[in-house]
């Protein structure tokens, strides 16, 4: 298997790991395994960069595997971190190039900037990412790890836990952007004797690959931050709750877990402590109504993952009836390095309610595909152009998508607005977990509107009427306007029926289900009426049906 | 007097029900093991027949109506055998804005089948994601584990058929 450990290839020993290696290291080969370079045999580019370096003699490099590096749009990647040199496009025959590279590194050399794709941005959750071996316990408290959660246990109570996650400002950054120093406040005062606490790793948003990313590029951080909060709520078991489409994570978790179990980072006694906490992997099933915090409950019971009304809230009764934490895997990610370094220092990055960093998954039409990680309050326009490089051909630019399904599409007069949880709210959209899809003008928004609405009928769990009656209803009203049906009463019948979903529906995927029809009606209603009223399609992705003349 | 319990047995002998039972075993054989189980015995078998259903229902003491109730909630079982090969196409928002659509009516034109069917001869099974998380891949899909990114149905139809 392609996840064999590369120390255990004797042979190429010398080269590759640095637990075996002897003498002084004058250069690294970072080689991105993360699931998208993975892809693109990875795997293969680092055994033979190994051979190619043993070849060549050189004994004082470290080839190794970490995780992402960020810009997927050129993977595979390899980065030399001595010089910040880095590779791209790579197939195995170039090992050669890397290895001359390597050979060339002088002692003296300095770390050059990398473009602004990695200079502009900023990074918490994602520190570790693309530094270290994704499974390596010893490269995860190198570069400090466990130091916060030793500190936890050493010189803080549960309250100043709780006391400085509040004053760090953080908020879920599963979406809908709830104050987290005030969940765990909730779960620590909820009476019970059992507690959990949950991370959602179900990171269902269609063309959101943050969480895929930290978790198979920094696994011991989530570890750590749910060790972190179980202490700061009383818990003393977890749960995360993971994507069976994540094979890689789930694979790089459980050996984290395993490893930290080992190493008395997790079960009983963490860190010559009294504290226990073990932590649990519950596989979802592809049911995207699961992120969605009562149905996640339901489906780590073994049930159907349909949502109940609320209250009560899971910190009060949550899973099995007690109360529970549930936080994002972002979320989680922040937690350690707020604590190492203190809520001011965090409190100070961002901008108004929103405090700290956010990362984002580029996809679609925009040329630097990847993940990154910028501080809040940084303009569309940044994110897209200068760390994005731009629209893929040089087209243009029509709108940016961010949310997911219960999201909106955000237009170009829009670029310049200061990212935020309340800012996006404002233009009609939503931060969600943080995918941003680029769309240029080979885009139709009503086709996308009715893209979204196909994947929550789809999606709905089937609980609640207005949610499975009504995205059905919508989308055959999308429908019939993509196919040159509709009359502009079926427009006007599309608003209010959409009016209706989002009111009366009972959880987060219903009510935000009609927010695409919301944003794209409000930025692009000259293309609803175009395909309403002139019959035409002005991206040319709908193909309507043209009015027969009618012989008087 | 009291009905004696009995462990219910596999429906058949074959091995690979060890590793379903085991992993249920491991979590007390409570009924919230169930996904759990389900996803023990599709891995090992491929796709869920009747008799995994009952046997899972019957050790982790959940009726067949529920278990049954689960499995077709959740979009990641199946229910059908799976053909040799199986090709999924993901749907996601970023490969659908650089035509994903398209790829799968080429792969349903080419192939002759519809998303979750299966070829005549038994080849390939046609199935569509939801977001594979590969957006940067994008048009992505996955052949029998492997996940291909930037691709045409012309480069599927042709890797499936070299299968």
């Amino acid at each position: 298997m392609s996840e064999q450990p590369v120390a255990a290839r004797p042979m190429r020993r010398r080269v590759i790991t640095e637990d075996v290696h002897e003498g002084p290291v004058r250069a690294h080969a970072y080689v991105c395994e993360a699931a998208s370079c993975m892809s693109a045999q990875a795997h293969d580019i680092m055994l033979r960069i190994g051979e190619s370096a043993a070849d060549a003699g050189l004994t004082d490099v470290v080839v190794k595997r970490v995780g992402c590096l960020g810009l997927c749009a050129a993977g595979p990647l390899v980065e030399i971190p001595e010089t910040g040199q880095l590779f791209e496009r790579l197939t195995p025959d170039d090992a050669a190039t890397v290895v001359a590279a390597l050979k060339a590194v002088r002692p003296t050399d300095e770390r050059q900037p990398q473009g602004p794709f990695f200079e502009k941005q900023l990074r918490v959750a994602t520190e570790n990412m693309g530094r270290i071996d994704p499974e390596s316990l010893e490269d995860y408290v190198e570069r400090g790890g466990y130091e916060a959660l030793r500190k936890v246990l050493a010189d803080m109570t549960s309250s100043e836990v709780r006391d400085e996650i509040t004053r760090s400002g953080l908020r879920g950054r599963g979406g809908a952007g709830f104050p987290t120093g005030l969940k765990w406040t909730t779960v620590a005062k909820a009476e019970g004797k059992q507690k959990y606490v949950i991370c959602n790793a179900d990171e269902g948003d269609p063309g959101a690959f943050m969480d895929r990313s930290v978790l198979e590029s920094d696994p011991y951080r989530i570890l750590e931050g749910m060790a972190i909060a179980a202490f700061a709520v009383h818990a003393t078991e977890g749960y995360i709750y993971c994507r069976a489409e994540y094979p890689l994570a789930v694979a790089r978790l459980r050996t984290a877990i395993r490893n930290a179990q080992r190493a008395g980072f997790l079960g009983a006694g963490i860190a010559e402590t009294s504290f226990h906490f073990d932590v649990q992997i519950r596989l979802g099933a592809g049911a995207f109504v699961c992120g969605e915090e009562t149905a996640l409950i339901a489906s780590v019971e073994g049930k159907r993952g349909t949502p109940r009304p609320r209250p009560p809230y899971p910190a009060v009764e949550g899973l099995f009836d007690c109360p529970t934490l549930i936080n994002n895997v972002e979320t989680f990610a922040n937690v350690p390095t707020i604590v190492r370094k203190g809520a001011q220092w965090y409190a100070d990055i961002g901008v108004g309610k929103s405090k700290g960093t956010k990362v984002f998954a580029l996809a679609g039409r925009i040329v630097n595909t990847g993940l990154v990680e910028v501080p809040m309050g940084m303009t569309l326009r940044e994110i897209v152009y200068d760390i994005g490089g731009g629209i893929i051909d040089g087209r243009p630019f029509k709108a940016v998508q961010t949310g997911g399904p219960s999201g909106g599409c955000i237009p170009a007069e829009h670029l310049d607005t200061p990212v935020s949880y309340e800012s996006l709210i404002e233009l009609g959209s939503f931060m969600g977990s943080g995918g941003m899809i680029v769309m240029d003008d080979t885009s139709c928004m009503v086709d996308v509107a009715k893209y979204f609405m196909d994947f929550c009928r789809d999606e709905s769990c089937g609980k609640c009427v207005p949610c499975r009656v009504g995205t059905t209803q919508l989308w055959m009203l999308l429908d019939l306007i993509t196919r040159g049906r509709a009359t502009m009463a079926d427009l006007a019948q599309l608003e209010r029926l959409a009016g209706i979903v989002r009111r009366m529906s009972l959880c987060g995927l219903g009510q935000g289900a009609p927010n695409p029809i919301f944003s794209t009606l409000r930025y692009f209603r000259d293309e609803y009426l175009a395909h309403i009223v002139d019959r035409v399609c002005p991206a040319g992705v709908c193909t309507l049906e043209q009015p027969v003349e009618v012989m008087a | 007097m009291p009905a004696l319990y009995t462990k219910p047995s596999p429906p058949t002998d074959d091995r690979r029900w060890k590793i379903v039972e085991t992993r249920m075993r491991r979590m007390g054989d409570r009924p919230a093991a169930l996904i759990e189980a389900l996803h023990a015995a599709q891995e090992a078998f491929g796709y869920l027949d009747e008799g995994a259903l009952h046997f899972v229902g019957d050790t982790l003491g959940v009726p067949h109506s529920r278990v049954y109730g689960v499995a077709t909630f959740y979009s990641f079982f199946t229910l059908k055998p799976q053909g040799e090969h199986t090709c999924v196409v993901c749907t996601g928002t970023a490969c659908y804005i650089n035509g994903s659509k398209e790829i799968l009516a080429g792969l349903e034109r080419d192939l002759g089948v519809k998303p979750k069917q299966t070829t005549a001869d038994g080849k390939v099974s046609l199935l569509t994601a939801r977001c594979l998380g590969a957006c940067s891949l994008a048009p992505a899909a996955i052949i029998d584990g492997d996940v291909k990114g930037k691709v045409s149905a012309g480069d599927l139809v042709a890797q499936l058929e070299a299968m």
